[in-house]
């Protein structure tokens, strides 16, 4: 790949990160942190709940705002950059989208397991037909060969996403994993191709770079690295390495220091470090949204989290069974 | 009886149909010659690819499965039958008629030209939420369900929102919660995993306490094994402050489908239970075939 090859960075401090924070921001905090992003050049910034719009539940968490009251307050804010929500069909739906639309999201990821994409086409269409900018953004990558993601990505240009996204949501994969899922999809669609890291493994700078050397065009990041799991690719230092490597992002890399510094640092519950669970989601290869459920769960059930999270991986779990982390302690408690 | 839509439900509807005491399998009605047309005509049932049109003019057939899409039962299948005078069970998320979620409220369902099933989801769960709501009430009632990606067709996978935004409603109208949210997960795990439900509902009185709230869980938990044996509870109740806690996982019958996909076996028996229900009455009332 060409050194002058533009990425475009989409920050998820607000969606991502929303799992760090038990989706607890204020309208303040996603003011400040949309508008801060802005400044920075930051074309396209997240915001929904962490699993996406309609996520407020029981089982995912309940939003201490409303995420609609949170897209107004970071609208106001933003000036150039593209204010974007995350939708999963079958917690979502077309109803959310048209009120995300209304408080000011002008793009959509429709996000699926990565072998269930053709669940996104009606609502990738619905995005195409209020002029929104939509993304295919494939979950779960490593569970699937290069071949079958790239069969799927095609489905979702089929149904008119503006680009495609692969997610290691567990954290799990290797650079060379990123390396051939990038680019069986680059050589399956005509759109472009981005890339959405997890730190389970310590490896999220490092897999984005992988990616980027392989053609993606689109990589996520969040502020001090903030999100489920070990947290997401930490923007401010995905900047930097870009900027050494003489990638163009546009972005200002000492604003999104000090943005990280004053707006995140003070309003983070626990540091994003690679901490036990955090490592056994990405050895496991479990969805990282499960962690802090499943350190809930061990505490009410007595049992040992790291046992949760394998019998989880064992169980082939996908995104937004945070439900099953109920069925697994209860069982392990039952056996104990 | 007929069975418009000799896809996979259809055929499985056609199996539940020759076990029942109650239903007589009249006709097999598609709109190409199919593998399920041809498998009904194996087993000697009259069949037709004329679909509603042939269905219509049987005077015999008073009940009728509509397994086939919720446009094909807003624009033709339910105004035709409604028109000949046979009852519409409707396994599709139109819901031009009444919700019906037979442990629940078929009793109050009378006379309806046109009940709807709601969804797999919503039979797996909607009579969790009723049996808690009745002894504690029900502020909120959240429900996640897991299907096996093997036994998510096209039609469900084409449209995701009516799955949820139909069952919401019905966990509201049917359950009784004051507000219902549902969600659906597909996993694609090889073997495939077996339907699961989770329920989760934020009682109005605590106080009713856990042992009341698991003896309605129970009672109607046996209710349901009647028509659906393959109903059990994975997770009894846990009442955690005022949130309930139940998982249940749903096994089909194998009539013709698979086991794990008891979110088609639960939709169907439900259907069946409900048409069984209506041929009774009618046979009691002198109006039976």
């Amino acid at each position: 790949m060409m050194a002058d090859q533009k990425i475009r960075l989409v920050d998820t401090t607000l969606r991502d990160g929303s799992h760090a924070v038990k989706h607890s921001f204020t309208r303040e905090q996603a003011a400040a942190i949309a508008g801060g992003l802005d400044k920075c050049g930051v074309p396209m910034i997240e915001l929904s709940h962490g699993d996406g719009l309609g996520g407020s539940s029981y089982t995912y968490g309940f939003s201490g705002t409303s995420e609609f009251e949170l897209l107004k307050a970071a609208a106001e804010q933003i000036k150039r950059a593209r204010l974007t929500v995350l939708l999963l069909p079958g917690i979502g739906t077309i109803e959310d989208l048209k009120r995300a639309y209304e408080c000011g999201a002008r793009a959509v990821r429709v996000a699926t397991h990565v072998t269930e994409g053709d669940v996104s086409a009606q609502h990738i269409a619905a995005a195409k037909d209020m002029g929104m900018m939509a993304v295919g953004f494939l979950m779960m990558v490593h569970m699937a060969t290069p071949e079958r993601i790239a069969e799927e990505a095609r489905k979702m240009e089929s149904y008119g996403a503006d680009y495609i996204n692969l997610a290691d949501s567990a954290g799990y994969l290797l650079p060379e994993g990123v390396c051939e899922r990038i680019e069986a999809v680059r050589g399956a669609v005509g759109i472009p191709v981005g890339f959405h890291a997890h730190n389970n493994l310590g490896l999220a700078a490092a897999n984005s770079l992988a990616a980027v050397k392989s053609g993606a065009s689109y990589i996520d990041g969040t502020l001090r690295g903030l999100g489920a799991g070990a947290g997401n690719t930490q923007m401010e230092v995905i900047a930097g390495v870009l900027q050494r490597c003489g990638y163009e992002t546009g972005v200002d890399f000492y604003g999104l220091q000090d943005h990280a510094q004053s707006a995140v640092d003070p309003l983070m519950l626990r540091p994003q470090v690679i901490d036990n669970g955090s490592l056994m989601l990405g050895y496991a290869g479990v969805y990282s949204s499960f962690l802090l459920h499943v350190y809930d769960a061990a505490k009410r059930y007595g049992v040992e989290a790291r046992d949760i999270l394998v019998e989880l991986g064992r169980r082939k779990m996908v995104g937004g069974q945070e439900d099953m982390i109920i069925d697994v302690a209860y069982g392990l408690k039952q056996k104990g | 009886m007929a069975v418009i839509g000799p896809g996979n439900i259809g055929s499985d509807l056609m199996y539940k149909i020759f076990r029942s005491k109650y239903l007589e399998m009249g006709m097999m009605a598609g709109i190409v010659e199919s593998e399920g047309i041809k498998r009904a005509a194996s087993h000697g049932v009259a069949v037709s690819t004329e679909g509603v049109k042939a269905v219509a003019v049987r005077k015999d057939i008073k009940i009728a499965f509509d397994a086939t899409s919720a446009s094909a039962h807003l624009r033709f299948n339910g105004p035709a039958l409604k028109e000949a005078g046979i009852v519409s069970v409707d396994l599709t998320p139109a819901a031009v008629g009444p919700y019906c979620v037979p442990s629940v409220n078929l009793d109050q369902l009378r006379d309806e030209p046109d009940i709807n099933m709601v969804t797999c989801g919503g039979q797996a769960t909607i009579p969790i939420v009723h049996a808690v709501a009745r002894v504690a009430g029900a502020a909120y009632a959240e429900i996640v369900a897991c299907i096996s990606s093997k036994s998510a067709g096209p039609g469900t996978r084409a449209n995701m929102d009516e799955f949820t935004e139909t069952t919401s409603k019905a966990l509201e109208v049917v359950g009784g919660a004051d507000k219902g949210k549902a969600i659906i997960v597909l996993n694609p795990a090889e073997p495939p995993l077996m339907m699961t439900n989770t329920i989760l509902v934020r009682v109005k009185d605590p106080s009713a306490g856990i042992d009341r709230i698991t003896s309605s869980i129970n009672e109607i938990v046996d209710e349901l094994k009647a028509y659906v044996p393959g109903y059990r509870l994975r997770v009894p109740p846990i009442l955690e402050g005022d949130k309930v806690t139940t998982i249940v996982q749903v096994e089909g019958q194998g009539d013709f489908l698979p086991a794990y996909s008891g979110n088609l076996d639960i939709i169907n028996a439900a259907a069946v239970a409900a048409a069984e229900k209506i041929a009774q009455r009618m046979l009691a009332e002198g109006r039976g075939a």
